[in-house]
């Protein structure tokens, strides 16, 4: 276990001085994120044009790993359709949980930096976080409105 | 006072050393640094004699306990109830009778919820708490104040993390119906004074709960001189198994409780139309127990009393000193829990790092330390901080692992700070 390959540069920058942080008021959606084993509570705002995600905050506390992840999530989902979230989801879940997955740089971007992560599996929740909470806000946006 | 300027003590009479060799799993490597176990508040490690009780009994003398005439059985059952009697002894209850095993201190805590507290509770009714309770000791009140209609009360604590003993006696009163209090909080390692607490509401002859899992591996206990009705534990934070705990209760009160769950064991004869109970203890201990556990307990006590209580508290107090100094000189770090009477507890943040980030730096560095909310979530709430992380020392911990720790804890800091 090397911490040099779970702290890496681009993990530690966006740690410190995390993208996006903040409300997207007025928000077309939002979610709650909350990892009950360690405390971790983060929240994502995301506003919609039509199918794609034009705008992405999210604000919280937590480990250097999750506010990372949620910082780099908001970089990445921006001007995503959500077939092409779903897919980076994927993507990156991949890369967070499977020893041999290949991680695909082109592809992945930033986010790539986020494969240390499996190396320290006490510590993949924290990262994935974010991306169940970007989940549930788009799954919100998706519900009919009602006028209850 | 910089970091490298607190003089390490000398404990005197004190051979660490030895100690540490009758505790196997300490000598390992971990991610390839000597382990430094500092997580004992959560659960401590055991000497080879409680394994070794523990072996044997299940090598040799295993069979049912209080079931047959053939020999094991009268083996198992001697041992089983000879711990008793050890137990007994360590907290000086005054009777056997009084020392109900159970699963570990949030099973005791429940048993007297359910047992004692549901039956007789009624809307109006008030169970006094503190804030800086575990959550074993606050959730089997809830769950009571639910079925009852009794109202939860809840003395403050303060910025120190004492119990305010003026906010107590403003809180006690004719509605109280039982004091449920941490003899040591495990998040913080305030000592509580429960005695005042005691005596005050022995005026008003309201009965007093103490959760000791964590005094009891620290401190020594006396059940009569500290007056208290119930006093909860776990062998496995005293060198014991897991799985194993005690309620001690007074005995004219457990008298009068109805049992808390039916089956083998407690009971004289069944028939259909009318079941009689059996007696202390035996009434409160449904089914097969855990026979290794108990067996498993009294080696823990012995252990123990070999060494002495007081003289493995006033160990661990210089450890608590000499870490609360080092780890405070760090900078940045900010020590949550600062009563001047303090178990071996060390709870703490650092500027800029999440505790759980601490953890895993700490952890490649072979030193173990729990983070996050130590089941204490009102604390955290109160400190304002998301989780903590804790140094937790036992009498088999040393200096030179302290001073590992700081370097780590340093270590974090360059890496993230």
């Amino acid at each position: 276990m090397d911490l040099k390959d779970l702290y890496r540069d681009v993990i530690v920058d966006h740690n410190r001085h995390p993208r996006n942080f903040g409300k997207l008021e007025p928000a077309d959606a939002h979610a709650d994120g909350f990892n009950p084993l360690c405390g971790d509570k983060l929240s994502i705002y995301v506003n919609l044009d039509g199918d794609r995600i034009r705008d992405a905050k999210f604000e919280g506390s937590g480990c250097a790993i999750s506010v990372a992840s949620a910082s780099l999530l908001t970089e990445a989902v921006k001007g995503k359709s959500r077939a092409e979230v779903q897919k980076l989801f994927d993507e990156v879940h991949t890369v967070l949980t499977q020893h041999d997955a290949n991680v695909d740089a082109a592809r992945l971007g930033k986010l790539a930096a986020l494969s240390g992560v499996r190396e320290f599996p006490a510590r993949v929740k924290c990262a994935s976080l974010c991306w169940h909470t970007l989940n549930a806000a788009l799954q919100r946006a998706s519900a009919p409105v009602t006028t209850e | 006072m910089s970091a490298a300027s607190v003089p390490r003590p000398r404990a005197a009479n004190f051979d660490v050393a030895r100690i540490r060799r009758d505790f196997p799993i300490l000598d390992q490597q971990v991610n390839g640094k000597p382990l430094v176990y500092l997580d004992n508040a959560a659960s401590s490690q055991r000497p080879q004699s409680v394994i070794d009780a523990i072996d044997y009994y299940y090598a040799h003398d295993h069979a049912n306990v209080h079931r047959g005439v053939h020999t094991l059985s009268q083996r198992a059952t001697d041992a089983y109830e000879g711990a008793r009697e050890t137990i007994r002894g360590f907290i000086n209850a005054r009777s056997t009778k009084e020392i109900i095993y159970v699963r570990g201190t949030t099973e005791a805590i429940n048993l007297v919820a359910q047992s004692y507290a549901r039956p007789r509770f009624q809307p109006g009714d008030e169970i006094l708490i503190s804030a800086l309770e575990h959550h074993a000791n606050i959730v089997p009140w809830q769950l009571v104040c639910q079925q009852t209609g009794a109202q939860l009360k809840v003395i403050p604590i303060s910025q120190t993390g004492e119990v305010d003993f003026a906010a107590f006696e403003r809180l006690i009163g004719p509605r109280t119906r039982l004091l449920a209090l941490a003899h040591i909080s495990n998040a913080l390692g305030t000592i509580v004074p429960v005695a005042r607490f005691i005596a005050r509401a022995k005026e008003l002859k309201i009965p007093v709960l103490l959760d000791g899992a964590q005094a009891v591996p620290h401190s020594v206990v006396d059940v009569q001189a500290l007056d208290c009705d119930f006093y909860c534990f776990s062998a496995h934070k005293m060198i014991g198994p897991t799985g194993f705990g005690v309620l001690y209760g007074r005995e004219s009160l457990l008298d009068a409780m109805p049992p808390w769950q039916g089956g083998g064991d407690m009971i004289l004869s069944v028939t259909f139309e009318k079941t009689t109970y059996n007696q202390l203890p035996w009434k409160f201990e449904a089914g097969t127990p855990h026979i290794a556990g108990a067996i498993g307990t009294a080696a823990a006590i012995n252990y123990l009393q070999c060494i002495g209580m007081e003289r493995i508290a006033a160990y661990e107090h210089e450890l608590l000193d000499y870490a609360t100094a080092r780890v405070s000189s760090i900078p940045g770090v900010r020590i949550i829990g600062t009563s001047p009477q303090k178990a071996s507890v060390l709870s703490f943040t650092m500027v800029g790092i999440h505790p759980h980030d601490i953890g895993t730096i700490l952890d490649t560095e072979g030193v173990a330390v729990r983070t996050g909310h130590h089941c204490a979530m009102p604390v955290m709430d109160f400190f304002e901080v998301p989780a903590t992380a804790r140094a937790s020392m036992s009498f088999y911990n040393t200096f030179e692992e302290i001073d590992r720790l700081v370097a780590a804890l340093e270590h974090a800091r360059k890496l993230l700070g």
